[in-house]
């Protein structure tokens, strides 16, 4: 029995463990056991097998006494940008490279609160900037898919590259990630899973190393959309400790799942057509518009006008709120200190050895965009853009409940095969980026494979605070494409 | 926006980051790249747009100023890359 319970979703999980049809010990245990077996796809910083086992063991003691709490026993990974108390944090940088924090993040603190058990800190971008999770200090993670008949391994995607694969590879059930311009959708689309980032604010940013505080937003990895929603609903809620998390009621997320699409209007904005879009999956794109016709969603065209000018928006804003938050990094209080002569010698070297490259030339750009005499023309200039594109997507809203796009322009491409040119890796995030900078939620769902055998995904973008409509559409979208291929790198170990 | 070496180093100095003379050049190449695709905001007519700087219309809450968690000393100097007798160990600042 314990070799499949990997493969079991988080709802059966929850069934079979209600029903003591297995302990959470053994769940635990397969999940450990896979964990072990995909070493070699790099998916974790740090491993909490121990942690685990006793987590689990308290699980079984609250599921006899019949205390058992909504993710009771469930085995997740966490990425390793959210803060936990005693267990190593390092954001994949070698600035944090041994920093235990005293605290716990909220989000955290609330899964574990509900009976979730850590499997240990996935691995990341630095500090969440990238699209490949090439940019960690602990080296590049793999996608456990590889092209049919070739060995060379793929990106995993990025920023939340650890937590996918984990999910993917069947080494958990679900896994946090944060998406600040597509780092939870993004990696979800090329390792064929699902990922939600919600609405910002419904998570508590409390305890998450910050990246860029206006668009960092935490989410779930799943392998189905209503396990994604089973993880979100004990993530979201209030938090004194977050101003900018909102004291709204938390939604049932699994409400509007298996409903029909009747009565919801769905667009299609024609300007996410650009150019660099692969054929196929713009096919994939209109399938999924017919898909939902077919469900009975009222499915149009609509108009963002501003778009095309989300990417350098973002890539203003990020760097600028990057430049800033990572300013904290001194080497003094904590993180890594590399004396120099004086002090301002001792800043730079520390910051210089404990910074990746794609972080060095975020807190650079930020520096510049911030710096006198060009603050107007750059950051306050992008700020201005920011609210056209939070306009464009309000006067959509008044037309349609949802918007349906691609999650990336393209596949996961091999390791080693990324463009030299920052700005060409920057198009990764071509249409993810626009949620983080207007706020609203969204989701990817795998929705086919591409010629050469890789998962595609479909995005779905709603109204403020609206979770369960994008839910719900994205629950149809899977009920229709009916992904279940498992990774070929990993077939029988998956 | 053109950078060149001269400007990547005070930048680097200005965001306190130790940057390598052989490495300036490259990076003011690349820092020229993202800054010359980010100026096609250019194109979008602003003038009567007011900056946006949080998406959240929510009011923010006051909350009464007292002290939730104190007595904390040995976890805050716990990371410390230096510390004695209870204390951050730093750099000498004035000479």
């Amino acid at each position: 029995m314990s070799v499949d319970l990997h493969r079991l979703t988080l709802a059966d999980a929850r069934k079979g463990l209600a029903a003591k049809e297995f302990k959470a010990v053994e769940l635990a245990e397969a999940s450990i056991a896979q964990m072990e077996c995909h070493r070699a796809l790099n998916a974790f910083i740090t491993e909490t097998p121990e942690r685990a086992l006793d987590m689990a063991k308290a699980a079984d003691e609250r599921i006899a006494k019949g205390e058992a709490g909504p993710l009771e026993g469930i085995p997740i990974a966490v990425k390793d940008l959210f803060c936990t108390k005693g267990i190593r944090t390092t954001a994949a940088s070698n600035i944090l490279g041994n920093f235990v924090p005293p605290y716990e993040s909220t989000v955290t603190k609330q899964l574990w609160a509900a009976g979730a058990v850590c499997l240990g800190k996935t691995s990341l971008d630095q500090f969440g900037m990238g699209s490949a999770n090439l940019n960690s200090a602990f080296g590049p993670v793999k996608s456990p898919w590889t092209r049919p008949g070739d060995a060379k391994p793929l990106v995993p995607g990025g920023s939340s590259g650890g937590s996918a694969v984990a999910v993917a590879a069947r080494m958990c059930l679900a896994a946090t990630g944060t998406d600040t311009g597509g780092s939870i959708r993004q990696p979800a689309a090329y390792t064929g899973i699902t990922g939600i980032k919600p609405t910002y604010g419904r998570c508590s940013r409390f305890g998450i190393i910050a990246y860029a505080s206006s668009l960092d937003q935490a989410g779930a990895f799943a392998r189905n959309v209503r396990d994604s929603a089973l993880l979100l609903q004990a993530m979201a809620g209030h938090d004194p400790n977050d101003s900018t998390s909102a004291d709204l009621p938390v939604p049932d997320f699994e409400a509007g799942i298996g409903k029909s699409l009747k009565g919801l209007k769905i667009g299609i904005p024609k300007e996410y057509r650009v150019e660099g879009l692969s054929p196929e999956i713009d096919r994939l794109w209109q399938q999924g518009a017919d898909w939902l016709r077919a469900q009975g969603a009222e499915v149009k065209e609509v108009s963002l006008p501003h778009s095309r000018y989300a990417l350098a928006t973002y890539y203003i804003i990020a760097p600028a709120e990057v430049s800033s938050n990572l300013a904290r990094y001194d080497g003094m209080r904590y993180g890594l200190r590399v004396e120099g002569r004086n002090l301002a010698e001792t800043y730079e070297k520390s910051r210089g050895a404990g910074f990746g490259e794609e972080a060095k030339r975020r807190i650079m750009i930020g520096t510049y965009v911030l710096s006198a005499g060009y603050y107007d023309a750059y950051y306050v200039k992008a700020q201005k853009v920011r609210r056209i594109l939070v306009d464009d997507f309000r006067k959509v809203f008044e037309e349609v409940d949802a918007v349906l796009a691609p999650t990336t322009p393209t596949p996961a491409f091999r390791i080693g095969e990324e463009p030299d040119d920052p700005v060409a890796m920057y198009l990764n995030d071509v249409f993810t980026v626009t949620a983080n900078l207007t706020g609203l939620p969204g989701m990817s769902v795998p929705a086919g494979l591409s010629s050469d055998g890789l998962p595609l995904g479909l995005q779905v973008m709603g109204k403020p605070w609206d979770e369960p409509t994008v839910l719900q559409i994205g629950a149809a979208l899977e009920e229709a494409a009916q992904f279940n291929t498992l990774p070929y790198g990993i077939e029988a170990r998956a | 926006m053109a950078i060149d070496k001269a400007t990547v180093a005070k930048i680097a100095h200005l965001a306190r980051l130790e940057v390598p003379e052989e490495k300036q050049e490259h990076l003011a190449k690349e820092l020229s790249g993202i800054l010359g695709w980010v100026e096609q905001l250019g194109e979008v007519d602003t003038d009567r747009v007011e900056p946006l700087r949080s998406v959240m219309s929510i009011t923010q809450d006051w909350r009464p100023d007292r002290v939730t968690e104190g007595d904390r000393r040995d976890d805050v100097l716990a990371n410390a890359p230096a510390r004695q007798d209870g204390y951050f160990v730093v750099p000498k600042v004035v000479e």
